[in-house]
């Protein structure tokens, strides 16, 4: 089939070409014999980051191992609006074991594939920030220590979404949540060292690492199947924005995904073995008030007396996000 | 073959037989030699077909083990006291999702105050996990019922413990017959899961339950226990027919043909006792005992049956259930529900206090006198109790308790005539 050099993106819009691409360089999602791993009419609230992402990485995951693929899933919305019997969505061999062990989990089936002479079968964990970077941490670091042969999946949204959007360490400055109230002097969530797992991640020299957001679906395919590409741990985070949670309109999700990118505040890069490899670029940064202003568990910074000092802190986060990783067009990351 | 071995090695010798695929491994003493010899069998390639993984916590241990059985593994590991608590989660999860996972107990006490001594606090605080709990009383019988542990979870999809006293058994060196791997093959089939994790075949385990179904999914486990009750003197059977051993089953009695008083126990301590009955005997006590080997299942009717003539029941356990008193003797007493006879609690070897055959000798005259209270603390030191006990009506800054205690008993040495 004739074709011409491609540009993902058409000037002044994000619409992803696809029906222009040689077959071979299409999404996992425009096959027609895809393998839905996450079957259509699960629970999940309109506009679900989680449900796009997992759908996109887990699709990816099967191509990339042709079907050879289990998956081992934390508590969480994800475990919760794929199930209950009989109105499972999985597709694939698929397991919930508790909220904490999902890594742990992943490390028994793995474990269980090698011995059975069965190690084409490759093994995905996956849980929420909470599941990740909370209660499972004990047992991911293990995981990555060990250096197990387990992708795990950290679909991250911020906070404790399916107990009510209680505060997470992956919840950011300032955001409100059932358990960060924007009340008194400080209002939201506070401004501490945070807790970005890919980072710690990198710390265990994995063989991979990768971050994406819900808003760019093909870097996320990539990077899952770059993954795949591994043997031994490798942890992908990925962005999730969650409307209810957030406090953002349902049709804004992916919108809200690429402005954490653009505006810094959520790095988007691979790293191998503890080294960045690559990182997405900005095209133009955008101020952090484009991504805080349309999410409510932000609107205590705005109003009548918008509160300047912590938009300026948040603002110097990103800042130093974009210097760290990278992401500034004009850098080359080496 | 016989051979003098340490209790632990002659435990990893016979799940090493087992021809166990998965063994995950946190040290946490007095179990720790039983996962040290394996994790050397598989590193040196003489127990194949194995992986061996060191784990970060006892909660990541079973959860590997979880993962592995899931997907289709004969699963080990082993644990106690801190430990098994620390796993507690994944403990009730394996035997929730049916997973038929072989982890040994190595009994030892829960703090605080920490302590590493045997009793049965820790394998006794998860009798309503769902797992079977089978004690073994000499090392003999730990390294048996491992071998039937692995048969009877994989038959009912259920778990099971099997549970050996810390340092009296795992540390001890003593003659026991090991089995052939040959044996061990011929009563013991390889593992074919009820449900496996397999790109073949997907399913989903463990997806939520509801009301509508989540107390048949509960019953079910019941039910299997229910079964195990019948499995297991049949298992111990078929085990004597391979290996020429009497290993197993529900209970057992000793001497308690004519007797009059029954000492209800588990694990080791049933040797000191069968010494002391011994004894008592050759001077006409009528005196027996009813050891149990499997707590969980419960055997209420063997139970029954074996004290229902009897006058009075002494049940001697390393175990306390604050604000009652007996966790063995509620079952105890569950089994002879409508019968009329004496009962006793005796709470004795909490910690690792020696249950001595001239303690033993006094409270079972005593309780042939029915001059036992219904609750016995078998050598509790009064004077420690009550200076603390003043110390704290003397006044509110007491201070730590335990400290206190230790400070007034003074130097283990000093103790030493």
């Amino acid at each position: 089939m004739p074709f011409q050099p491609i540009k993902f993106y058409q000037t002044g819009t994000f619409t992803v070409g696809n029906r222009l691409l040689n077959p071979d360089d299409r999404s996992v999602q425009s096959h027609q014999d895809r393998i839905n791993s996450i079957n259509s009419g699960h629970r999940a609230c309109q506009g679900c980051g989680e449900a796009l992402g997992a759908r996109y990485a887990l699709d990816a995951a099967m191509e990339a191992t042709g079907s050879q693929l289990i998956a081992a899933n934390a508590t969480g919305c994800l475990e919760v609006f794929t199930t209950p019997y009989p109105e499972t969505s999985w597709q694939i061999p698929w397991m919930h074991s508790l909220f904490g062990n999902a890594a742990a989990v992943a490390t028994g089936i793995a474990a269980a594939m090698k011995v059975k002479g069965r190690s084409d079968v490759r093994v995905i964990a996956q849980g929420g920030d909470g599941g990740t970077t909370d209660i499972g941490f004990g047992c991911l670091s293990g995981m990555f220590e060990r250096n197990d042969d387990v992708l795990y999946i950290c679909y991250d949204n911020e906070a404790y979404m399916n107990t009510g959007v209680q505060r997470s360490s992956a919840t950011p400055a300032a955001a409100r949540t059932a358990t960060t109230m924007p009340v008194g002097p400080n209002p939201g969530n506070v401004f501490g060292q945070g807790k970005f797992v890919p980072a710690i991640a990198m710390a265990h020299e994995i063989p991979y690492v990768a971050t994406a957001t819900v808003a760019d679906l093909r870097d996320l395919e990539a990077k899952v199947k770059r993954a795949m590409e591994f043997r031994g741990a490798r942890y992908i985070h990925i962005l999730v924005p969650c409307p209810l949670g957030w406090g953002s309109a349902s049709h804004d999700t992916i919108r809200i995904a690429r402005l954490a990118h653009e505006t810094g505040m959520f790095p988007v890069f691979e790293a191998e073995y503890g080294v960045q490899v690559s990182a997405l670029p900005i095209r133009e940064q955008l101020p952090v008030e484009e991504y805080l202003k349309p999410q409510k568990r932000f609107a205590h910074l705005f109003g009548a007396k918008p509160k300047l000092d912590m938009i300026a802190k948040i603002q110097e986060r990103a800042d130093r996000n974009i210097r760290k990783y990278g992401q500034a067009p004009q850098q080359e990351v080496v | 073959m016989l051979k003098q071995i340490e209790g632990s090695r002659a435990v990893a010798e016979a799940i090493a037989m087992c021809r166990p695929e998965v063994v995950c491994a946190y040290p946490i003493s007095p179990q720790t030699h039983i996962v040290e010899a394996l994790g050397e069998s598989v590193k040196s390639g003489e127990l194949a077909n194995c992986e061996f993984i060191n784990v970060e916590s006892e909660f990541a241990a079973m959860s590997v083990a979880i993962g592995a059985s899931a997907a289709g593994a004969r699963s080990y590991t082993a644990t106690a006291s801190q430990g098994l608590l620390f796993m507690v989660e994944a403990v009730y999860n394996a035997s929730g999702l049916g997973l038929p996972i072989v982890m040994t107990v190595a009994n030892r006490a829960i703090g605080a105050p920490i302590n590493i001594w045997n009793d049965h606090s820790d394998s006794l605080s998860q009798r309503d996990s769902g797992w079977m709990q089978l004690f073994a009383e000499t090392n003999q019988e730990a390294l048996d019922l491992h071998i039937q542990a692995f048969r009877l979870a994989e038959e009912l999809s259920l778990p099971v413990m099997v549970c050996m006293d810390g340092f009296i058994l795992t540390h001890a060196y003593e003659r026991v017959d090991m089995p052939t791997q040959q044996q061990v093959d011929a009563y013991l089939p390889p593992y074919e899961p009820r449900q496996v994790l397999d790109p073949r075949a997907p399913v989903s385990i463990g997806a939520m339950v509801g009301p509508e179904a989540f107390m048949e999914v509960r019953y079910l486990a019941h039910a299997k226990q229910m079964q195990a009750l019948e499995r297991i003197p049949q298992l111990a059977a078929e085990f004597k027919q391979v290996f020429g051993r009497d290993t197993g089953g529900l209970t057992h009695t000793y001497r308690a043909e004519d007797a009059e008083t029954i000492v209800v126990a588990m694990g080791s301590v049933l040797g000191t006792i069968k010494d002391t009955i011994d004894e008592m005997r050759d001077d006409g006590h009528k005196i027996g005992v009813l050891g149990i080997t499997s707590y969980r299942p419960f055997p209420l009717a063997q139970v029954r049956a074996a004290l229902q003539n009897t006058k009075r029941v002494v049940v001697l356990e390393k175990s306390l259930a604050v604000g009652i008193g007996g966790i063995l003797s509620t079952d105890v007493r569950m089994a002879l529900s409508g019968i009329q006879l004496h009962g006793y609690t005796v709470v004795a070897g909490l910690g690792g206090r020696a249950i001595t055959r001239k303690s033993l000798h006094k409270l079972f005259r005593e309780a042939e006198q029915d001059a036992l209270q219904p609750l016995t603390f078998l050598d509790l030191d009064w004077n420690v109790v009550n200076k603390q006990l003043a110390r704290e009506r003397a006044g509110r800054r007491s201070g730590p308790a335990a400290e206190n205690m230790l400070r007034d008993i003074g130097t283990v040495a000093s103790k030493i005539a």
